[in-house]
């Protein structure tokens, strides 16, 4: 008998013991959309190793823009003949619900917005993105580089692997899938995040800053997840429920790990007192990640608390409640108060960014089918807006790059009356003028809050809200009623894909605003599911 | 969309709207001038056309609201696009159809701040009539709530583009007031709305259906919701501790804009008393009544004595608007039905002699080009008609019997003193104020020998005695054009008329203040039918 043979044998025998592994059930039609975003990531990667250097940046966008709409075009076709009450699959992992795919649908579109800023090679000529990070702007390398090479556009798998992540954060219905999803898509926004071709330095410090609060916060995500599963000898967030409803176990392992959990969520979230990094990456980040971050990041994260606090603590709100309360009052009055002091204006759309979280909390809490589809169409509606808004701001530029700080947009309604006319609307619609969809948002969050029985805290976020507009209005005070300094920025014309992104933004703020009854049908269509296996 | 009723109302929201964006799109980049203000001018002037078919089409002795119109709006929210109204909102339509083409026609010369067209200044103007006949006509408490807020943005960028050299700081100020209310009220539209669905079942915002249901709420519920509206209702038609934005917004806006702010977009705030706070919380309304009446008196002698106080004259005005909501309030929260008839007249006679006095001040600054009242003095001499015309505002501002505001503040004070006798007593002493402000600053201006840094130095120098015969005199500072006149003239008809025969407005207005009356479960006391035999 050879050595093969009796290798041979005993791995037979070995297997023959063995009951062969059940492969779960999987609903591909209701995952397809997923799997195509993941499926171009890896293609995207493809394309990286072997296509030519100036073939790329077509190829690539392309790809980017036709795996959104592919993905898009999945979920349509999936959502006409979809059970009302939502799939559990790939043994029950993932939970494709009314809200997810909301969720998918809101992420998908905000990030064709963002793809499109990405895209622009004209506002900034090559590109936002640095080729080579040794290579200083302005110089005659960088100029060759721009000219020979283009832009780098690892961005564009990157974006979609973040976004990948993202559809599957807000899906998944045990708590370490939702890590893996948020370790998913955090890497990718790290990378991003330093890949400024202006201001470099600024922008790298944001990408650390990102990535060391990230990984702690990360780390807390991860020991929450392992104190719940202590507690309940499960990930899954419906026997976390269950264990929650009717035992004797130690409420301290629960609270502990609901704490770390949250704060993980929290920080993905950038509301409250966990928003240390907001600012700073907002501010360093290319403007067209900020936008992609600022929008898609919000969605996931905000998807991912509304799961998690109704999929696995509703029956213990009581004990939570309060303190939620409180975050998200500090949150907003950190948003709305430190928003005033700002003299940079993409720091100062991240403390309105707090502002929002805020809001988006006192909605979450709610745990109401009206707070549930309140806080997603907020979602929606607040994304378009800030995708515009950061494309307008890549627009008004010195020969140094963007004019971020607010000084320099003095007087910008006479350069560019249209310019400032699209800001100035969105401006509105973030401080929530009616007629606007920030207007809707307010109402249908606040109005769910006040039948849950929070009226103080409505009060709160009013205040706020009318605290934040002073900001907003400056910009509009400045824009329209301050004399333009001379050496002023200009205003890049729009290419293409810049323009498409703002009009976009700006007419869905606007028809939210004046028509929103579709979407807040298709927000409240229905709950959540968990998986009962 | 399912949609009912009459267009009226539709047709009087859409056509300064369109016409405001007409003009702006026809002005473009500061072409066309003179056509841009030719077309504003006629789409007010069709706007009044279609405000006197609306006020044909209403039924004095008809259904509480009428020429009703509805259509879906927001279904999932219960919202609908509903306009609507009665006796106290068709006033103040025909109010905001009337002066729109006289702001427009005083406006027509008016000095614009470097880099700004007419063009634009008078879409803006458009665009806030819409507004304001959106708050007046809505019915549905949220589509009112989104007029309310909407109608801030045209005023902010009147003020703030088109005003005078603070106008920056007056424009957020007015902004951010109005915000912070708006905001506090939009608590209690969503308070208004909850307690609705609680008891009804399904979501509205319709507000004939709240003022069924909401009235029965508990009375803490409804205080607090009371507060709410309340606070908001207050900025607007300043009440005094929430009145400081109005003397900036007042004295840095154009002359245009500031006729319509005080005398159209203030009395939002009055107009809100009376359509939300008393139907719509019965009980807050006779609770916190005395805390009400406590503050329109105070804004009444405050307002009066800032008033005589004041160097400058659109200040001025604006102490005096201050005193008058003072005298509305009054009128409102003294719940007669006498009182209530008063005040809404009150409304309608405060926006035609304060739109006057604003216009005629405008009138005096254009030709002095100083906003202090010691830079003028004998000014009559020089321009007769503009004299005249300065003393009839003044008339009708401190209600002179047989001018418009006698009729109004009279019946205030009549029908206050039943309920309310020491509050009606010492807003009498306003009266005399009145006579104090306005005359003294009549004498200063218009009487006496020509002197004051602004004519003098016109006429002949600094420092020159003026003869005010010389020829020096009567080419610098000439009297009113034919323009002018024009525009005053249907203002002075407006103060004659309405202060000899004033039936038809109040035929208008006494049915709905009756029906507001009984919404609120009161009847008048006997003591007023005592009043009328003696």
């Amino acid at each position: 008998m050879t050595v093969l043979e009796a290798a041979h044998t005993s791995l037979g025998g070995f297997l023959a013991q063995v009951t062969p592994i059940q492969a779960p059930e999987i609903d591909y039609a209701a995952i397809l959309p997923m799997l195509i975003v993941l499926g171009a990531a890896c293609v995207g990667v493809l394309f990286e190793a072997f296509l030519p250097r100036y073939q790329r940046w077509s190829w690539q966008v392309a790809l980017t823009l036709l795996t959104l709409v592919g993905a898009g075009l999945a979920l349509v076709v999936y959502l006409r003949d979809n059970p009302q009450q939502g799939v559990v699959t790939l043994a029950g992992v993932l939970s494709v619900d009314r809200p997810a795919l909301f969720l998918w649908g809101t992420l998908l579109v905000l990030a064709f917005g963002a793809v499109l800023l990405i895209a622009d090679r004209s506002v900034e000529p090559g590109g936002a993105f640095v080729s080579h990070a040794a290579v200083r702007p302005g110089t005659i390398q960088d100029r060759a580089q721009a000219a020979r090479l283009g832009m780098q556009t690892e961005v564009f798998p990157l974006t979609l692997f973040a976004l990948g992540g993202m559809m599957v954060f807000c899906a998944s219905n045990n708590l370490l899938t939702m890590f893996i999803a948020l370790e998913v898509l955090s890497l990718p926004l790290y990378l991003m995040c330093g890949l400024a071709r202006r201001r470099r330095l600024l922008s790298q410090e944001a990408a650390v800053k990102y990535f060391l609060l990230g990984a702690f916060a990360s780390a807390f995500f991860l020991y929450g997840v392992a104190l719940l599963y202590g507690y309940a000898n499960s990930v899954r967030l419906r026997d976390i429920a269950e264990a929650a409803a009717g035992t004797n176990r130690s409420d301290t392992l629960l609270y502990a790990g609901l704490g770390l959990l949250v704060v993980g969520l929290l920080f993905k979230a950038s509301v409250g007192p966990f928003h240390a990094w907001t600012p700073d990456v907002y501010q360093g980040a290319p403007t067209p990640v900020t936008a992609f971050m600022a929008a898609c990041t919000k969605v996931a994260a905000f998807g991912g608390i509304l799961r998690v606090l109704t999929g696995a603590f509703q029956a213990t709100s009581w004990e939570w409640r309060g303190v939620l309360w409180g975050v998200a009052i500090v949150s907003m009055i950190i948003g709305a108060v430190l928003g005033l002091t700002q003299t940079d204006i993409k720091r100062m759309i991240a403390y309105s960014s707090v502002a929002h979280a805020g809001f988006l909390l006192v909605g979450s809490i709610a745990l109401t089918g009206e707070g549930l589809s309140g806080t997603l169409f907020y979602l929606l509606a607040y994304g378009f807006t800030t995708v515009a808004a950061f494309g307008v701001v890549s627009l008004v530029r010195t020969a140094d790059g963007e004019a971020t700080h607010l000084s320099q947009w003095a007087g910008l309604a006479k350069r560019s009356p249209l310019v400032a006319g699209v800001f100035t609307f969105l401006l509105l619609a973030l401080a929530g003028i009616p007629l606007t969809s920030g207007f809707i948002g307010k109402f249908v969050v606040f109005s769910a809050a006040l039948k849950d029985g929070m009226a103080p805290l409505v009060v709160v976020a009013l205040l706020a809200s009318a605290v934040a507009a002073f900001f907003y209005l400056r910009v509009v005070v400045l824009m329209y009623f301050s004399e333009p300094s001379p050496e002023g920025p200009t205003v890049s014309v729009p290419g293409s894909f810049t323009m498409v992104a703002i009009t976009l933004g700006t007419v869905i703020t606007f028809v939210l605003g004046v028509w929103p009854a579709f979407v807040l049908d298709w927000a409240g269509a229905g709950g959540f599911a968990f998986s009962t296996t | 969309m399912n949609q009912s009723g009459s267009v009226l109302l539709l047709v009087l929201l859409l056509v300064p709207l369109v016409g405001g964006l007409v003009v702006a799109v026809l002005g473009r980049g500061g072409r066309a001038e003179r056509a841009a203000k030719l077309t504003a001018l006629g789409f007010s002037l069709v706007e009044l056309v279609v405000a006197i078919a609306t006020w044909v089409g209403y039924d004095p002795a008809g259904a509480r609201l009428q020429l009703t119109f509805s259509a879906d709006w927001i279904p999932p929210l219960g919202v609908r696009f509903s306009l609507g109204v009665d006796g106290i909102a068709l006033v103040m339509l025909a109010l905001i159809a009337v002066l729109v083409p006289i702001v427009i026609g005083g406006s027509w010369a008016e000095k614009l701040p470097e880099g700004r067209t007419a063009a634009g200044f008078f879409a803006l103007l458009l665009l806030m009539e819409a507004g304001m006949v959106g708050v007046f006509a809505a019915t549905d408490v949220f589509l009112f709530y989104v007029f309310f807020e909407a109608v801030l943005v045209p005023m902010y960028f009147l003020i703030g583009r088109f005003g005078g050299p603070r106008r920056q700081y007056a424009a957020v100020k007015f902004f951010l007031y109005s915000l912070l209310g708006g905001l506090i009220m939009l608590a209690s539209v969503i308070g208004v709305y909850v307690v609705g669905a609680e008891r009804l079942g399904t979501g509205t915002f319709d507000w004939a259906t709240l003022v069924t249901v909401v009235k029965d709420a508990p009375a803490s519920t409804q205080i607090w919701l009371f507060l709410g509206f309340f606070v908001a209702f207050a900025i607007k038609a300043p009440l005094v501790p929430l009145h400081t934005w109005l003397p900036d917004a007042g004295a840095e806006a154009p002359v245009g804009a500031g006729v319509l702010l005080v005398g159209v977009l203030d009395k939002i705030g009055t107009f809100g008393f009376l359509r939300y706070c008393l139907p719509l919380f019965p009980v807050a309304s006779q609770e916190l009544a005395p805390l009400v009446l406590v503050l329109s008196v105070a804004g009444v002698l405050y307002g009066s004595l800032l008033a005589v106080a004041q160097s400058d004259l659109k200040r001025f005005v604006a102490y005096t608007s201050i005193a008058h909501f003072g005298f509305i309030a009054l009128g409102v929260f003294a719940f007669s039905s006498q009182a209530q008839a008063g005040a809404v007249l009150y409304m309608v006679n405060h926006g035609i002699s304060t739109g006057m006095l604003f216009l005629v001040i405008a009138m005096v600054m254009a030709r002095g080009g100083s906003r202090t009242i010691s830079d003028y003095g004998g000014m009559a001499k020089l321009t007769p008609v503009l004299g005249g015309l300065f003393l009839v505002a003044g008339l009708s501002s401190l209600a002179l019997p047989g001018t418009n505001s006698f009729v109004s503040e009279f019946l205030v004070l009549i029908g206050s003193f039943p309920n309310a006798p020491v509050y009606t007593v010492l807003a009498a002493f306003g009266m005399v104020l009145a006579a104090l402000y306005v005359l003294w600053v009549y004498q200063q201006i218009m009487q006496g020998p020509v002197r004051g840094n602004a004519l003098v130095g016109l006429a002949g120098g600094p420092g020159a005695a003026v003869n005010p015969d010389s020829d020096t005199a009567r080419a610098s500072v000439s009297d009113l054009s034919r323009r002018e006149v024009a525009v005053l003239a249907p203002l002075v008809a407006l103060v004659l008329v309405l202060g000899f025969y004033p039936k038809p407005v109040l035929d208008v207005i006494t049915p709905s203040v009756n029906a507001t009356m009984s919404e609120v479960g009161l009847s008048d006391p006997v003591t007023v039918q005592e009043g009328n035999s003696r």
